[in-house]
This record gives structure tokens, C-alpha cells and sequence, in this order.
């Protein structure tokens, strides 16, 4: 019946009387690392942030990541444990050092002692080449410091499944590469990845597959090395075209 | 009979001092019991009127607008001389710690509400994002930021409740006002006035300085 590590059937969101996304099936593996491109407002924004459920969806729309249905309820916070994100504003805790913003999580909800989670922050902000960084607060950092953090926090519950919804959009472009180097030691570890992204270059080296996205429908799902050699829809052609030869 | 002798006669005010003084720490002790009273009062009315279901949410928010209109005064009669009729029957401490609180109360969830509200729905996304569940996520991050923001229109509205305290005089509440008045009459002088009256301002100015310097901190903080 189900066949992904993450089962998305028959999506469907409505914003008012605007159909946002229209029916969107997709299944993926565990461990895969996926890139959704398209263009503005095509929804796919709306669709990763369905699957942790920021955004809610119809009745008759299902999700299933490990098997749980994320509905709303006691279980959503169990899935949204397993399941980190990073936003494209970063959203780290302005009131918070470094070191706590990543802390916390693991320390609510995983009931971690407070030895333990510092020792894994200073462990994970290591790992996102930031070690001595961890007594700043977060208006302290550049952008692409920012987001590393907010990736380490979202590491920091160990999840499954990491949601990006556009990590360097919101970057300075000095400041995109050490983002993305990042990302692309995580996707060797094999974390199933869903990376909401501009970023062709990225998406092309680092995806198992690529999902173009237009209009609130998946148009093309494909390798990266047939999607940006061959891809087989106009309307992807029409997209690559535009982004990348200018 | 002079200016001095009339309103400053220190003789009048050395004599009244001690009175002033008793009435003075009434003063604190039901200002301060209300405005404790009322922050707690605020940031329940506050969680209800954000997120309880609907229809306690309308009631909280029909509260909220009552007794910000209604005058402190006329709720104060309300409370001490008509309670009792329903069987009712307050002190008057009581009366206007009553009073105060329900005034002060909605007045602060007003404040509580802008200083959760002024904070990017971002700031709730990650903590959900994170499984933080709602209670953890106003715990830990959004009343810690909100409270920052909220501390200077909290310390104004102290201010009003200790100066709202005086109209505690009026239900036979022994306070610094009434102890004022009080001495005035007996010493057929009003410079017992003068003494309260310097009394509320020895420790209220310092507050409204203390706003106009936190107003003028938070924004810095802001460019």
C-alpha cells in the first residue's frame, strides 16, 4: 500500500478559493535526498511544509512519513520530532545563545539531561564548522552562520527526515556556498532529504531525483542527470531554460 | 495667614507624618497586592482570548472591553456597596484590591496580547517544527521575547494602579489619600495634602523615568 519512507496521496490545499496545491502524489525513499523546483508561487513551499504540517490540507489528502499519518492531534509533535526543518529566515530564538537555541529541543521534548544536549551542541556546531561560536546570540552571526546554526539545531533531534524550504534564498551570495557545503555533507549521511531550492548547481550534484513543481502539480520527477539533460515536459523546458541560461 | 503657613506649615506635617505614613504603606500593600493580582489575572485572560475555543474567547474579549470602559470609581462602588445587597459583603481592602485587579487584569492581557502578537509567526513555526508542544513553545520562546517588549507598558500600567489606589479613600480605606485628608481635617490646614501628595511623587516619578529610559533601551535595540 505504501511504498515511500514519506507517502503524500492526493495532497490538496485551498487558501480560500485559491487551489494551491492540486492533488499531489509523491512517495519517498528512505535516505533519498530530493530537490523541488519550480517557479514562484508554484507551491512547493506549501507542499514540504505540508508534511510536517505547518500548513494544514483537505480531509481527503493523506501523509504518512514512517507510517504515522500527520494529522493533527497528540501524534503531530511525536512526527514532527523526527522530521527537522530549516526556513529560508533561519527563525533561530533571538533570546537565546547559540548554544541554547540548539539545546532546547532535545532537552523538552527528548528529555535530555543538560550535560548531555551542551556536549551535543558543542558537537553539532563543530560539525557545522562554528565551534566557537556557541556563547554568541543569534544577532551576533552573518546570515550563513544563522542558517548553519538552524541547521544544527534541527540536527539536534536526530530526526529522519530534514525539510528545507529554501535555505539560501534569504543569504547574501558570499554566503550561500558554506550553507550548501553543509547540506551536502548531510545528504552522505543518509537522512532523507527534501530541499525546496534556486539552486540548479545543488540540486544537479547532490539530488537522487528532481522534482519540478508549476502551478500546485509535480510536472516532472526525474535523476538529476536526465532532468537538466532531457527533461521530457515543456513546461520544465520553459524553466530551465529561463534559469539557467541567462 | 500666609501661602507657606497655609499649604506648607511643616509644623502641620510634622504632626501628620506619622499618619501619612501609615497610610502610606496601606498604599504600597494594595498596589502592589493588585497589580500582582492583575498580572495574573492579564495573562490568563490573555491565553483565553488567544487560544481557547470560540466562545470563551468572544466572553474573555467582551470582558476585556468592559472593563477597560468602565470607570474604576463606579466599579468600586459597585463592588462595596452593592455586592452586599447579593449577599457579598467585602472589606474594603478587599473591595479595592477587587476592583483594581479586574481593571488592571484586562488592561494587562491587552498588553500581554500586543507583546505576543509582535512576534514573527516564524519564532512559533520553529518550535513546532521542533515538537515543541504549545505550552513549551510560549514558555520558552515566545513569553521570554514578549516580555521584554511588554515591560515598559507593564510599568505604566503599575503606575496607574498605585494612583488608582486613592480612590480606595472613597469605600473608607484608610489609605495615603484618605489618612491626608483625614489629618487635614483635624488640623483644619491642608498640608497633609501636600505631603501625600509629595509622598505619590517621591515613588512615581522615579517609575515614569524608568519607562521613558526602558521605551528609549528597546529602541535602540530595534536599529
Amino acid at each position: 500500500m505504501m511504498s515511500g519512507y514519506i507517502s503524500i496521496r492526493n495532497l490538496q490545499k485551498f487558501y480560500g478559493h485559491y487551489h494551491a496545491l492540486r492533488g499531489i502524489d509523491l512517495e519517498i525513499a528512505r535516505g533519498e535526498v530530493v530537490c523541488v523546483v519550480g517557479p514562484s508561487g508554484s507551491g512547493k513551499s506549501t507542499l514540504i511544509r505540508c508534511i510536517n504540517r505547518l500548513e494544514d490540507f483537505s480531509a481527503d489528502s493523506a501523509i504518512h512519513v514512517d507510517g504515522v499519518p500527520v494529522l493533527p492531534g497528540a501524534n503531530l509533535a511525536k512526527v514532527r520530532a523526527e522530521v527537522g526543518m530549516v526556513f529560508q529566515s533561519f527563525n533561530l530564538f533571538p533570546h537565546l545563545t547559540v548554544r541554547q537555541n540548539i539545546m532546547l529541543a532535545p532537552r523538552r521534548v527528548r528529555g535530555t539531561t543538560k550535560a548531555a544536549a551542551a556536549a551535543q551542541a558543542d558537537q553539532l556546531l563543530a560539525r557545522v564548522g562554528l565551534a566557537t561560536q556557541a556563547e554568541k546570540y543569534p544577532s551576533g552571526l552573518s546570515g550563513g552562520q544563522q542558517q548553519r546554526v538552524a541547521i544544527a539545531r534541527a540536527l539536534a533531534m536526530e530526526p529522519q527526515v530534514l525539510l528545507f524550504d529554501e535555505p539560501t534564498s534569504a543569504l547574501d551570495p558570499e554566503m550561500v556556498g558554506e550553507v550548501l557545503d553543509v547540506m551536502r555533507d548531510l545528504a552522505q549521511t543518509g537522512v532523507t532529504m527534501v530541499v525546496v531550492t534556486h539552486e540548479m548547481g545543488f540540486a544537479r550534484q547532490v539530488a537522487d531525483r528532481v522534482i519540478f513543481m508549476d502551478g500546485g502539480e509535480v510536472i516532472e520527477s526525474a535523476p538529476p542527470a536526465e532532468f537538466f539533460s532531457a527533461p521530457r515536459e515543456t513546461r520544465t523546458r520553459n524553466f530551465l531554460h529561463a534559469v539557467l541560461d541567462h | 495667614m500666609d501661602l507657606f503657613e497655609t499649604f506648607l506649615n511643616f509644623e502641620v506635617l510634622a504632626r501628620s507624618f506619622p499618619m501619612l505614613l501609615k497610610g502610606l504603606w496601606l498604599t504600597l500593600k494594595l498596589g502592589a497586592a493588585s497589580i500582582l493580582a492583575g498580572l495574573v489575572l492579564g495573562l490568563a485572560l490573555c491565553m483565553m482570548r488567544l487560544y481557547s475555543v470560540r466562545p470563551v474567547q468572544i466572553l474573555t474579549r467582551i470582558y476585556i472591553d468592559v472593563f477597560r470602559s468602565i470607570p474604576l470609581l463606579v466599579l468600586l462602588i459597585i463592588v462595596y456597596y452593592a455586592l452586599p445587597f447579593v449577599g457579598v459583603r467585602l472589606s474594603p481592602f478587599a473591595s479595592a484590591m477587587t476592583a483594581l485587579t479586574m481593571v488592571s487584569g484586562a488592561y494587562t492581557a491587552e498588553i500581554f496580547r500586543s507583546g505576543i502578537e509582535a512576534i514573527p509567526k516564524g519564532q512559533f513555526e520553529a518550535a513546532a517544527a521542533l515538537g515543541l508542544g504549545h505550552r513549551q513553545t510560549m514558555v520558552d520562546v515566545i513569553l521570554p521575547q514578549s516580555i521584554r517588549m511588554v515591560i515598559p507598558p507593564l510599568t505604566n500600567n503599575s503606575i496607574n494602579v498605585v494612583k488608582d489606589t486613592a480612590l480606595a479613600s472613597v469605600v473608607a480605606m484608610p489609605d495615603l489619600l484618605k489618612q491626608a485628608t483625614q489629618a487635614q481635617a483635624l488640623a483644619a490646614n491642608p498640608s497633609p495634602l501636600i505631603g501625600a501628595a509629595a509622598i505619590y511623587l517621591a515613588f512615581l516619578l522615579p517609575l515614569v523615568l524608568l519607562v521613558s529610559r526602558l521605551e528609549r533601551r528597546l529602541n535602540r535595540g530595534k536599529a
